[in-house]
């Protein structure tokens, strides 16, 4: 085994573990900005995934779904942050403490 | 030699995006979560699509991995800052050793609602 297969195997498995780590926090995160910071790493992490894989695989194709995959993640991040400033507003109109 | 050069960028690009995901579990409040999450999560992303582009080494693939790495860097302080200012603005809690809160300042200045949220801990 040399030494460019064995970097292919520790990368797997050192973004396994931070896809567990940061899985963790999107289930005990105590408000929903942490839950969508957690989303948005996870995000960086299937990206890196996905680069790892188009080298691993020998299809350089993969590279083009990283790529969407950032898009969407970004779009996705932006929405959630207005979904929670127009929610905060509306439980304060309502005198609802978040 | 290429190869070479591939490996270490993979090594360290999936060391630093563990250390993001390290950070984003172990850091006291959301603002350092996001600090943790967002640098260390782009440079390891970054070093490893430029270790695609070196292992591969044609052009295509080369402008397609730095076009990534280009929009990865320009959109994610973007979702970091909306992301931080919404968390702000929902209200929620400083880390306790936290000292200064430039924004609530400002919100009190431009009379925003949103500003009693935030609360900076109590000195004892």
């Amino acid at each position: 085994m040399d030494f460019f297969s064995l970097a292919i195997s520790i990368v797997y498995v050192l973004l396994s573990l931070s896809l567990l780590v940061s899985l963790v926090r999107v289930i005990i995160g105590p408000s929903l900005a942490d839950r969508v910071v957690a989303l948005d790493l996870i995000a960086f992490v299937v990206i890196s995934l996905i680069a790892t894989y188009a080298i691993s695989s020998g299809h350089p194709v993969y590279l083009d779904v990283a790529i969407v995959l950032a898009l969407v993640a970004f779009l996705g991040t932006i929405a959630f942050a207005r979904f929670i400033i127009m929610r905060a507003e509306k439980l304060r109109k309502e005198g609802t403490h978040v | 030699m290429f190869e070479i050069i591939a490996g270490i960028l993979l090594i360290s690009g999936g060391f630093f995006v563990l250390v993001a995901s390290v950070g984003i579990l172990r850091l006291p409040d959301i603002l350092m979560r996001m600090h943790a999450s967002t640098k260390a999560g782009t440079l390891g992303a970054g070093l490893i699509l430029l270790a695609v582009a070196f292992t591969y080494g044609e052009i295509g693939i080369i402008s397609r991995a730095v076009a990534t790495i280009i929009f990865i860097l320009m959109t994610a302080p973007v979702a970091a800052h909306a992301i931080g200012r919404a968390a702000y603005k929902s209200g929620f809690k400083f880390w306790k050793g936290t000292v200064v809160d430039d924004l609530k300042t400002y919100y009190e200045r431009s009379g925003t609602p949103g500003h009693e949220d935030g609360e900076l801990p109590k000195e004892d």
